[in-house]
């Protein structure tokens, strides 16, 4: 496999953002997945939703772990700092560098081996620590890159490509993200471009831990019948809660013209989110209904997706911290080293 | 029989070893440590060792407080007066008196004659029935036992009550019911001992040797040794015995690390879910920019490996302070060894290897503590450093920490934005200075230029996906030659010359440097000749070649089974290995200067016979 660099020609009138972007300059290089394959739409998905949120690329730091998923971040951002870590073990890096850099912003990038397998432990300590990130799962219930083997997220029953049938019980991410304390949690799919790109917006956005499970079939090795992964299973199971829209600070006027069908909740960093709900009696700021609902729903065989919690006011791990405003790999030696006079006491405390 | 302590004999000053036996969880440890203390204010200096158990309550403990004026810090071997307050240890306890030497019991209750030894002389305190007599509350009854036999030891040994008095007065400042109640006590055990017992013919005269040291763990330096060296995340996993290494960047932090403006924090400390996820959190802390580290032990490095492999290839600084036990699991995991040495410097998979950083004492935990740091940015790379229980949980005394206020953190080739904007060549991987060391930029530096993606291996110098086996063979050159820069980086070993010419050398490093500077007197004081070697840091400086390569036989002191030093100085300077004879101690209590002189003594006269043959 090579490298293989994305032409750098522009077209001369793309349109460009408030920042003077264009949307080339979100793209990354050219991805070497299967032709088709979902992680490629949540790449895209990423790309616009940064585009249209005016991020400075260079100000995001993408990171993953090990498998399918965790090799997009090569596709999208290529100017932003990248970290391929090792296999399931992305939360706790994230969490490192957010500690080392409050400024920037973190978008970690796995897949269900990665995060319901190996990783499960650092994917469930880094949502209750409240990291500030988006934590993206492709969540495809399988495992592409050795080639078809079940992932903890296949659900009991389903079969796999060779007609294998998954006995064990399949983990619920969303479900235990909300268990974890994550304060803002979704669940989408990657062919819902519609409703991927507005909800990788607000998980952006918002301060604290940001989860959305992205349901994304694997073309190879998942999408055949007897899966629940395919894109023909979810789109005939998708049962959406609601459908998002978020507004930034800059885009002050919003016309909302649906009075009575939508929830407007503004976060941390003054964005708002307007909520468009589909289901009757869906409210996003309720964890214990969140989870209620889903369960329900599973039962009946359906897979809800939309925004499922979120708490606007949410804090992160530096507040826990209690670290200073100023990012921690920006202190000098003024700051750190407290030089020999405090050593001349501490010296003579131990004598 | 037990046999009264013989009067008129002329006392030893200042040079004995006294043992305390007890049970864990009593509350001995701190009137043990008083007894140290109070000592060393006398001005004469002491070398305590904590050997205890790894469970709360109950199990057997000892503490042995070597008093020297002569300042062998190390352990010499050998008990002079054993302080038996652990019926369950008795025998063995009473095995390890020297002969001539003494017993300090609780005589409370009648022991039969039969349990004691001919060749050692006995001194009985009834410390139950004195207890049982002054205090109500069978907790007052427990604690206070071990400040009467304070009391008792400082008639007998002709301490100075003052100086524990004073010491007692500041550990309990602000509390002055506490004070008295332990004075009280203290007074009851001397006392007693004025009125019913004569002094032993050991004895603590007030000296001045103890000069401007101070008394110090080196977990406690280390984690100072980290605030020094500009560390801002930490993060870590409890595991004895490193785990009061990361309490104590904890309270200096507290101290030292908050904004006065703000009351906020200068630094961040987590608590990790396990090893693996401290590592990681440092390696991301480290990508980002921040000097960051993990303290951990054995099995935590075992964790640890695949993410130390992360950081060789993927070139993210790391410190991670080792502070050695002994092996796997539970069993030996509160006694020390020094057998990490290989695991760290070849820690993970593929070609990899570590510096590692060897202090041999508390004031060297500091300055290594605060090197690492340096190190670890200007290598881009996990550099260890390598202390061990003896050093980490026991207090040494050690020369005052120091800081010259003109030294700048050292963060390396780290290329900023305007370098960028200037044009710089940008390639996260490129050798640019021929020693190995390729300029990194940190995340978010500049909107359009010096932004790469971090990957193990897989790319070329300019950090694009590469699976080419030239642009790999050619990467992995480099880092040897940045391995070939550490040489020159990492401190360098310290020689101490033999008093006359000799082809015979010894090379050690670490805790056991204390009792090597004594067993080299013993040696030297049998006509034996060694030229010393104590090496500070791996990879080894070319000093350490030079030394091998002018001397026939060298000793290898170490303490572990392998001969761990031996392997590595087999494998990286490709010394005969039959030049290197192995001197090991690995029973998991610190060696002492009279193994030391033993066995090299031993295997010394054993080449001479062979050689006359």
């Amino acid at each position: 496999m090579t490298y293989i660099l994305k032409p750098q020609l522009h077209h001369p009138k793309l349109p460009t953002n408030g920042l003077g972007y264009t949307r080339r300059d979100y793209e990354g290089s050219v991805s070497t997945l299967c032709a088709g394959c979902g992680h490629d739409s949540i790449s895209a998905a990423i790309i616009q939703a940064c585009f249209e949120l005016e991020l400075p690329p260079h100000r995001v730091a993408k990171l993953s772990g090990i498998g399918c998923s965790s090799k997009t971040p090569d596709y999208f951002l290529g100017n932003s700092h990248g970290f391929n870590t090792v296999h399931g073990r992305m939360p706790s890096v994230l969490t490192g560098a957010n500690l080392a850099n409050r400024e920037l912003i973190y978008l970690g990038v796995s897949g269900d081996g990665d995060s319901a397998s190996i990783g499960l432990g650092q994917f469930a300590h880094a949502i209750r620590r409240g990291v500030n990130m988006l934590y993206i799962v492709e969540n495809n219930g399988v495992y592409g890159l050795t080639k078809g083997q079940f992932s903890a997220t296949s659900d009991k029953g389903s079969k796999s490509k060779r007609g294998v049938v998954n006995h064990d019980a399949g983990i619920d991410m969303v479900s235990l993200a909300l268990q974890m304390g994550a304060t803002f949690v979704a669940r989408s799919f990657s062919g819902d471009k519609a409703q991927l790109v507005p909800l990788i917006k607000a998980g952006l956005a918002h301060k604290g831990a940001a989860f959305i499970d992205c349901i994304s079939p694997c073309v190879q090795f998942n999408n055949h019948p007897g899966s629940t992964k395919s894109f023909d299973y979810v789109r005939e199971h998708n049962e959406a809660v609601n459908r998002l829209d978020v507004i930034t600070p800059r885009d002050p006027i919003h016309v909302d013209y649906k009075p009575g069908e939508t929830v407007r909740v503004q976060q941390h960093d003054g964005s708002i989110l307007s909520l468009h709900k589909l289901a009757e009696l869906y409210n996003p700021n309720n964890r214990a209904q969140a989870l209620g609902y889903l369960q329900a729903r599973q039962a009946r065989g359906q897979i809800v997706t939309g925004l499922l919690f979120v708490d606007p006011d949410a804090g992160d791990l530096h507040d826990s911290v209690g670290t200073v405003d100023t990012p921690l790999n920006q202190l000098g030696e003024a700051e750190l080293v407290p030089g020999q006079a405090a050593l001349a006491a501490i010296n003579a405390s131990l004598r | 029989m037990p046999q009264p302590v013989k009067s008129g004999a002329a006392p030893r000053v200042n040079d004995f070893v006294v043992k305390f036996a007890n049970v864990n969880g009593s509350g001995s440890a701190s009137a043990n440590g008083l007894f140290a203390r109070s000592i060393l204010r006398m001005g004469v200096p002491v070398a305590a060792r904590n050997i205890f158990p790894s469970n709360i309550q109950g199990l057997p403990t000892w503490y042995e407080v070597r008093i020297t004026e002569a300042g062998h810090l190390g352990r010499r071997g050998g008990v002079d007066l054993m302080v038996a307050m652990n019926p369950q240890t008795w025998d063995r306890d009473l095995a390890e008196i020297e002969s001539n030497g003494f017993l300090f019991y609780d005589s409370t209750r009648p022991i039969p004659p039969s349990r004691f030894r001919d060749d050692i002389a006995v001194i009985g305190v009834p410390l139950t029935a004195m207890c049982n007599e002054a205090y109500e509350l069978p907790r007052e009854r427990q604690l206070f036992k071990n400040i009467i036999y304070v009391g008792a030891l400082a008639g007998l040994l002709g301490m100075d009550v003052s100086a524990i008095e004073a010491l007692l007065a500041e550990d309990f400042a602000g509390r002055d019911k506490l004070i008295r109640a332990n004075v009280e006590a203290l007074h009851m055990g001397l006392d007693h001992v004025k009125q019913n017992l004569a002094p032993l013919p050991l004895q603590v005269r007030q000296a001045d040797a103890v000069g401007d040291r101070i008394y110090v763990e080196g977990n406690q330096a280390a984690a100072l040794g980290a605030v020094y060296g500009g560390a801002t995340v930490c993060a870590w996993y409890p595991i004895t015995p490193s785990t009061s290494l990361a309490e104590a960047f904890t309270a200096y932090c507290q101290d030292l690390r908050v904004d006065p403006d703000t009351g906020k924090a200068r630094y961040a400390i987590i608590q990790g879910e396990d090893e693996i996820a401290s590592i990681g959190m440092v390696v991301g802390a480290g990508w980002n920019g921040c000097r960051a580290f993990t303290a951990t032990s054995g099995p935590g490095v075992s964790l640890m490996t695949e993410f130390i492999g992360l950081s060789y290839f993927a070139e993210i600084p790391a410190v991670i302070f080792d502070v050695q036990r002994g092996g796997p699991s539970t069993g030996m995991p509160t006694r020390t060894q020094q057998a990490d040495l290989l695991a760290a410097a070849y820690a993970s998979h593929g070609d990899t290897k570590h510096p590692l950083l060897l202090p041999a004492d508390p004031g060297e935990c500091f300055e290594m503590g605060a090197l690492a740091f340096d190190l670890a940015d200007r290598l881009q790379t996990t550099v260890f450093v390598m202390l061990d229980l003896d050093i980490g949980m026991n207090e040494w005394l050690t020369k005052p920490f120091a800081w010259d206020d003109s030294r700048k953190l050292d963060r390396g080739k780290v290329m900023t934005a305007e370098e960028l904007e200037a044009g710089a060549d940008f390639g996260r991987y490129k050798e640019v200075d021929g020693d190995g060391i390729p300029f990194r930029t940190y995340p978010g530096t500049h909107p359009t230029k010096g932004g790469y993606f971090t990957r193990g291996t897989s790319r070329n110098p300019y950090a694009r996906y590469s699976e080419e086996g030239a642009v790999y063979v050619d990467n992995m050159q480099r880092l040897l030659r940045k391995f070939e820069t550490a040489k020159t980086l990492v401190p360098a070993p310290v020689l101490k010359p033999a008093k006359g010419k000799t082809k015979d050398g010894v090379i050690y490093f670490g805790s056991t440097s204390v009792a090597m500077d004594e067993a080299l007197e013993i040696l030297e004081a049998q006509g034996r000749r060694l030229d010393a070697l104590r090496v500070r840091g791996f990879p080894f400086a070319h000093a350490v070649d030079e030394f091998i390569a002018s001397h026939d036989r060298l000793f290898v002191v170490e303490q572990n089974r392998d001969g761990q030093l031996r392997t590595l100085l087999m494998t990286e300077i490709g010394v005969d290995p039959s030049k290197l004879v192995p001197v090991l101690h690995y029973d998991g209590t610190p060696i002492t200067a009279r193994f030391i002189a033993g066995e090299i003594g031993q295997l010394l006269s054993l080449g001479q016979i062979e050689a006359a043959e």
